[in-house]
């Protein structure tokens, strides 16, 4: 008689789901929940002045006040909402710009190909940071203006990924085959090319959310982003720092972007090894 | 090789004059008018001062008349006055520049001494306990903001247990050390004062362990992966067979050919000591470029903003040419190309 199979299915974790990428999904998706759902929380008004100024955590504010009396916890949740949007719409433009300008140059060649990359190599031979820096001070502070800055400095490392990726897909048989089957450049870029060029740069975006989450917040605590009263977690950082004993200020909105970027980062890791069977 | 390297130092001066003219269009089409920083916002409405300060600043000047005028004065090293401290913007980044070098010379020795460990350390141990506490320390390095890291530990070490110095070069009432190379504690050492050279290395620790930090991920994940390629080859089990210790297969044999691939990580972590540095400097208060950047864009002083995005932009492009040059005489492989 055959085996009969344990009375329980055993659930097989699926190789990839380690422990870094289950905590950094874990973390990525608390936060995208919070962005989304932090309005209708039963917790205090992120602007109103709800307590005593500069009250040390206890248990009716977890994380104490700030100087104008208002929940810390409350206002790093609902920092969430400007964070996490800024970030998905600076990596979705540069990704946009960056893809499509690479796949053009990278799939005709010549001139337009010079051109993008000169653009790509002057783009990056600044430190991010400090082109950022002359951008949002050029457009005026705030926070879109800071999201800008990030698209500008942004767009050019897709732009090299996806040129690279489409140099070497053009060159193989399948491409060749659509174009002898008479496939238009526009056809044969899109319908044959493209589709095989996403893997790299998807693992880069998802690692480069973190990154963007971390330097748009650094350009708010500069004071070139997001302005008071904002519940924006690099502005409640430099508001924290002028009241430096009071550390609870600063410790609610650090620890939330320390949490974004690392789980980012764990799953960006996790996500190279499930597309890149190189490097398992 | 010689082709490769000249090829690169052709494309150099193309690549800063467009980082100089990014620098320039980007502070003139801007919104905000240079003028208010200059004359305050209540002679605004006073024209006879408006149409002065105008002239005196070159403000009345066609944009292509003044971008000729700024490249001509910067090739003669001249970068225009600053507005908010209406002295040489030239002369403000010489003198904040030991400051940022002393800071991001120290971060990096701690970064790349621990990382380098680290690496060493995660791969000997793969898979196994100490290889995930690297991989996690390392990545909490480049996550977490420095400007809130140089903050608890400012609050934890010089606030509550009182063991390390506050922010600044040097404690508030120490006078300075003659200035010869402007490294704080190369020059106390040099004038013989040991309390001074104490004092300036304390200052230093924790804005280089904040910095450092931050690079420390990069450098031990390099050092870990080439460790990894070393570690597979039949030299090492050559050295091993000899009867060699395993420090010494490690780090004589193993480490040695592992750091090459390393050396292209410093250029690149130059980029993150240079946003490290703008972001601790302002949380230590350290009197260096960094600093001056973050001021010169609060105040909108276009003319500092523009002398600190080209220094710096040379300065990295210049950091990338050395690497590449570096690594193109170290590894033959890359002459072919």
């Amino acid at each position: 008689m055959a085996e009969t199979a344990s009375p329980r299915p055993t659930f097989v974790r699926p190789r990839w789901a380690t422990a870094p990428v289950t905590a950094g999904a874990f973390l990525v998706l608390f936060w995208v929940g919070v962005a989304l759902t932090v309005q209708w929380w039963p917790i205090d008004n992120p602007v109103a002045f709800v307590g005593t100024r500069l009250a040390p955590p206890s248990v009716t504010h977890w994380l104490g006040t700030d100087a104008l009396g208002r929940d810390v916890v409350s206002r790093t949740l609902h920092g969430a909402q400007y964070s996490l949007p800024v970030a998905l719409a600076v990596i979705v433009s540069a990704v946009a710009i960056g893809a499509t300008l690479g796949a053009i140059s990278g799939f005709l060649g010549g001139l337009a190909d010079s051109a993008v990359m000169r653009l790509v190599d002057i783009t990056l031979s600044f430190p991010a940071i400090m082109l950022a820096m002359a951008v949002t001070a050029s457009l005026g502070p705030g926070l879109w203006h800071a999201a800008i800055a990030m698209i500008i400095v942004s767009w050019p490392n897709y732009a090299r990924l996806m040129r690279a990726q489409v140099l070497a897909v053009k060159e193989r048989e399948h491409v060749e085959a659509a174009v002898a089957a008479g496939a238009s450049a526009p056809r044969t870029l899109i319908a044959h090319i493209l589709p095989l060029c996403w893997s790299p740069i998807l693992v880069n975006a998802t690692m480069d959310f973190g990154q963007v989450v971390l330097l748009v917040a650094s350009l708010s605590f500069i004071g070139l982003g997001a302005s008071p009263p904002t519940p924006e977690w690099g502005q409640m950082i430099s508001e924290g720092a002028q009241k430096f004993y009071q550390w609870w200020i600063a410790f609610g909105p650090g620890m939330a972007i320390l949490s974004v970027a690392l789980g980012f980062n764990f799953l960006g890791d996790g996500l190279r090894d499930i597309l890149d069977p190189r490097t398992q | 090789m010689y082709r490769y390297i000249i090829r690169r130092l052709i494309a150099m001066p193309l690549l800063l004059l467009g980082i100089v003219s990014i620098a320039f269009l980007l502070t003139h089409f801007t919104k905000g008018d240079p003028l208010i920083s200059i004359i305050g916002e209540r002679q605004m409405d006073n024209p006879i001062v408006v149409a002065a300060a105008r002239a005196r600043w070159g403000l009345d000047r066609s944009l292509p008349e003044q971008y000729l005028i700024y490249i001509g004065n910067l090739l003669t090293g001249d970068f225009g006055t600053s507005l908010r401290t209406k002295q040489g913007v030239g002369v403000d980044l010489l003198q904040r520049l030991p400051a940022t070098l002393e800071l991001v010379v120290a971060a990096m020795l701690v970064g790349s001494l621990v990382g380098v460990t680290l690496g060493v350390v995660a791969a000997h141990y793969r898979d196994r306990a100490a290889d995930h506490f690297a991989r996690l320390f390392a990545l909490f390095g480049s996550s977490v903001p420095v400007f809130w890291s140089g903050l608890i530990l400012l609050f934890v070490f010089w606030y509550t247990l009182g063991i390390l110095p506050g922010p600044g070069r040097l404690d508030t009432r120490t006078m300075a050390p003659p200035d010869v190379t402007g490294f704080y504690t190369l020059d106390s050492l040099m004038a013989g004062n040991l309390s001074v050279f104490a004092e300036s290395v304390a200052h230093l620790i924790l804005p280089a362990c904040v910095l450092g930090w931050a690079v420390m991920g990069i450098i031990s994940r390099q050092v870990r992966a080439s460790m990894l390629d070393v570690l597979n080859q039949d030299y090492i089990l050559a050295a091993r067979a000899k009867g060699a210790s395993e420090p010494r297969v490690l780090v004589n044999h193993a480490l040695r050919n592992a750091l090459i691939p390393t050396l292209t990580i410093v250029g690149f972590s130059f980029a993150y000591l240079i946003t490290g540095a703008v972001l601790s400097e302002a949380i230590f208060r350290w009197p260096g470029m960094g600093s001056y950047a973050v001021d010169a864009a609060r105040n909108l002083d276009y003319p500092a903003i523009m002398g600190v995005t080209i220094v710096g932009g040379t300065a990295f492009l210049l950091t990338n040419l050395v690497t590449d040059i570096a690594y193109a005489f170290v590894d033959p492989r890359i002459r072919f190309r």
